[in-house]
């Protein structure tokens, strides 16, 4: 076989891997929810609150118990995180139209002062914030990248969780009804 | 009935495909006049019979027959016309459909205008479109049937995405296909061209018309596509490095090596294999393009269709076209011979250039793209690849190439004197230089990436008004005599001048946008102004209204600029009650310098505040004016007489046995 021969297969060979790996694409379910943390409690985390937003009557900003008592979506950015500023308007318009409270964990923020400013410059949708510099929050979620959101019910226990930016369409076709029907419970 | 019938006639569709797929192959490997002779009228029926079936299918979404399932799905009867028109292909099975309507047109367009092309190469290409036809016709009917029935009959439908309820995104599918499908001309003659083992100028004279037509529909989709996502998703952004967005950028990107490669085909007989290979790859990405939405096997933000089973259908179709197009490729390509011989520092060299740069930008977007597939496939991880990624990865890559666009044009063939072009790009060196400095001095505070964005925008523009320039020999002679060089000069080269000057533009506009946007959201009470980016939005208030299927908010707000007046802006927030579901209209102001861009959002109290959300959009028209440009040139250069005229003449010439390798 002439180097010649071997280039002109090259081509057919780079697509026979690619092919390979779209039938394995094929075997999961994109839906499928890739987090093994799903229907487990949330662990015990504490996190602080991030600048400018403590509560004089909360020792922490964001902590495991705040995941008790009524069914809450949370939400992990950050400053850094390009596919957060997108998803952000939508956010911002779910604290105007729904009332399903939404916390956030400020993930892997470098300067303390650089989340604050963030949501202060693209508007707050958060319910409580957490500071999470060093992914201790982020672990107890089983955080892969951001933005991830997660549907926690009543009693602390995941139920779901959607990475990459949130949407109308995931919000209206799966997480609004999975909270409506995890709240019916 | 009418449904029924337009079922049958996708099968009929199929049987012809499959007989024009087997009759005219086996009748050029065996001489077989008649049997070659069968694809141009099959392909004529082909065309006839998916056009009824199409407007079949447009029939039940105009009188809203909801025992279509997929009317019931896509339609109600509040809906506008044009959106019930526009959701015939606004949907997955009917966007399908839409695939092969304008897989048969071209079809057709081979069967009526390819009078002068050799008897056996036309049937072999109208044979392999077929082929690719049957596989999709086979797609619809087995895994996507636009027709299915259902029983009851619902009393009404469940309405169109009000996101898609838009003219822009009306006509952007059937011009990203008319771009997708384009493709699969040069497509058919590769391997029309592969299976003779030729591969001869009058081959680059046939298949860089339709390479060039489908390149200008799918710029003018993409673009479609990218204004759309500007005006209605309402956060000023228009390119999100999105699964589907690159699945559509890819094929540009190969499909413009292609352009370039073909145009040495034609002239210097050279880079055959190479061509062939693109013109395979471009289809490949066009048809990849197709599966990535269609399959789910990635997850988009607006990937409207995602089923497995179709996925698995669609896989195989991509195994057997693609995988066995390389295989052909890696068997006859080697026996394809090249005469024209060059130095690296020539026309053909800069063209290249051009290919080597544009094919390495694909694979890259490729890479970024499939990388989250590759990755779960391995071990389950789901990451998305995010536009830093692309940024970083693609703009060095282009960088280089823009610099040597300016060049390559005053290159003459074969072997040129680099220092006399650059010499002749002093001026423009000078200007684009002081651009440059210009922008610098302006805006300090930006990224240093904008004013090299902007210095090269210029340095590229300027560079092809001076091959301009030159071809009429501007100022050398007298003005009179350059205007009537300029009204000679070949259309072919006005296409070259209109497509890079419009890339030019676009590049300046997409520094812009990218490097100086002001953005600021916040609530708003009447009579409240806030400053962005110079201009003063003084917010008056807003009132709710009712449209024909949805109920809005409108905004108003004037906007000043020291003090003088600008124009008043009515931005929309829409509620469609079909759906639920609200949609943005932003107000848009466009500016030589930029677009004034303002979003209302839903009252914040009831004290009539609002929320709002304002933006300076810098230099936005432009990527739309240089699109524009772009697909000018494109249209331009297909008008050439040579496209029309040349192809006969070329080949008594070269009929002769000796091109056969």
């Amino acid at each position: 076989m002439t180097a010649k021969r071997i280039l002109f297969l090259t081509p057919g060979i780079i697509f026979g891997i690619i092919a390979i790996y779209f039938a394995v694409g094929l075997t999961k379910d994109p839906s499928q929810l890739p987090s093994v943390l799903i229907n487990t409690p949330v662990e015990q985390f504490q996190l602080a609150a991030i600048k400018g937003r403590a509560n004089a009557d909360r020792a922490w900003g964001l902590e495991n118990t705040d995941f008790h008592g009524d069914v809450a979506l949370l939400n992990v950015f950050g400053s850094w995180c390009i596919s957060c500023k997108v998803e952000h308007p939508f956010l911002m318009e779910l604290k105007r139209t729904s009332d399903v409270p939404v916390h956030g964990i400020d993930w892997r923020e470098e300067d303390p002062d650089a989340g604050p400013a963030w949501l202060k410059r693209e508007g707050d949708p958060y319910t409580l914030v957490g500071d999470d510099p060093d992914s201790k929050g982020a672990i107890a979620f089983g955080v892969t990248g951001a933005p991830e959101t997660f549907v926690v019910d009543r009693n602390g226990i995941i139920r779901y969780k959607h990475v990459g930016p949130l949407n109308r369409d995931i919000w209206v076709n799966a997480i609004y009804p999975l909270v409506q029907s995890l709240r019916a419970q | 009935m009418v449904a029924e019938a337009g079922h049958f006639a996708l099968f009929l569709a199929l049987f012809v495909a499959c007989a024009q797929t087997v009759l005219p192959m086996v009748g050029a490997a065996r001489n077989n006049a008649q049997w070659m002779d069968f694809a141009r009228p099959a392909a004529v029926i082909q065309f006839v019979l998916v056009a009824f079936a199409f407007g079949a299918l447009m029939h039940g979404f105009i009188v809203s027959d909801f025992s279509l399932s997929v009317v019931f799905q896509n339609s109600h009867t509040d809906k506008p016309l044009m959106y019930k028109i526009s959701g015939t292909w606004g949907n997955h099975e009917g966007s399908m459909l839409l695939w092969v309507l304008i897989l048969s047109i071209f079809g057709c367009a081979v069967a009526v205008f390819g009078a002068n092309l050799p008897p056996a190469l036309r049937a072999r290409v109208l044979a392999i479109q077929s082929f690719i036809a049957v596989g999709f016709y086979l797609f619809l009917l087995l895994t996507s049937n636009p027709f299915s029935r259902q029983i009851p009959v619902p009393f009404n439908g469940q309405g169109l995405n009000p996101l898609l309820q838009d003219p822009g995104l009306a006509i952007h599918p059937p011009m990203l296909y008319l771009g997708y499908v384009g493709f699969s001309m040069a497509f058919s003659f590769a391997i029309a061209a592969l299976i003779e083992g030729r591969v001869d100028a009058a081959w680059g004279r046939w298949v860089r018309p339709w390479t060039l037509a489908a390149w200008g529909f799918l710029t003018g989709g993409i673009t479609l596509g990218s204004w759309w996502a500007y005006y209605e998703l309402g956060w000023g952004g228009w390119w999100f490095w999105d699964p589907v967005e690159n699945a559509s950028f890819m094929p540009w990107l190969a499909g413009t090596a292609l352009l370039h490669s073909a145009i040495m085909v034609e002239k210097r007989d050279t880079m055959k294999g190479w061509t062939v290979f693109l013109a395979i790859v471009t289809f490949s990405l066009s048809l990849l393009g197709t599966f990535l939405v269609r399959s789910g096997v990635l997850t988009s933000v607006h990937a409207f269709a995602t089923d497995p089973s179709r996925g698995v259908f669609i896989l195989l179709l991509l195994i057997i076209v693609i995988g066995g197009s390389f295989a052909l490729f890696a068997w006859r390509g080697p026996t394809i011979r090249n005469t024209g011989v060059f130095q690296p520092i020539s026309r053909e060299g800069g063209l290249l250039l051009n290919n080597l740069v544009m094919t390495t930008a694909a694979a890259a977007v490729l890479l970024g793209t499939l990388y989250p597939l590759f990755l779960d496939a391995l071990d389950g991880d789901k990451v998305s690849v995010g536009a830093p990624f692309f940024e970083a990865v693609f703009i060095p890559i282009v960088m280089p190439m823009i610099l040597a666009m300016a060049v390559g044009p005053l290159l003459g063939w074969k072997r040129a004197d680099l220092r006399f072009a650059l010499s002749r790009l002093r001026l423009a060196f000078v200007l684009s230089g002081l651009i440059g400095l210009a922008t610098w001095s302006l805006v300090t505070d930006g990224p240093f990436m904008g004013v090299i964005g902007l210095t090269l925008a210029a340095w590229l523009g300027l560079g092809t008004l001076v091959e301009l320039a030159g071809r009429i020999r501007l100022f050398r002679v007298p003005f009179s005599e350059s205007l009537s060089r300029l009204s000679r000069s070949p259309r072919s080269s006005w296409g070259m001048t209109l497509g890079h000057l419009g890339l030019a533009i676009a590049i300046a506009g997409m520094t812009g946008a990218g490097s100086w946007k002001v953005e600021s959201i916040q609530t708003m009470s009447p009579g409240e102004t806030v400053n962005v980016g110079g201009y003063d939005y003084t917010f008056m208030g807003a009132e709710d209204g009712q449209g024909p299927n949805y109920s809005y908010t409108r905004g108003t707000f004037t906007v000043t600029r020291n003090g003088q007046p600008v124009v008043t802006m009515h931005p929309e927030n829409r509620r469609y009650p079909v759906r639920s579901m609200p949609t943005t209209e932003a107000a848009i102001h466009s500016l030589f310098l930029g677009d004034l861009y303002a979003v209302v959002g839903d009252a914040d109290g009831s004290d009539g505040s609002y929320v709002t959300r304002l933006y300076w959009n810098p230099l936005v028209a432009w990527m739309w004016v240089g699109a524009i440009v772009m697909v000018t040139g494109a249209a331009v250069s297909l008008s050439d007489r040579r496209f029309r005229v040349g192809v006969p003449q070329r080949r008594k010439a070269e009929l002769s046995p000796v091109a056969k390798t």
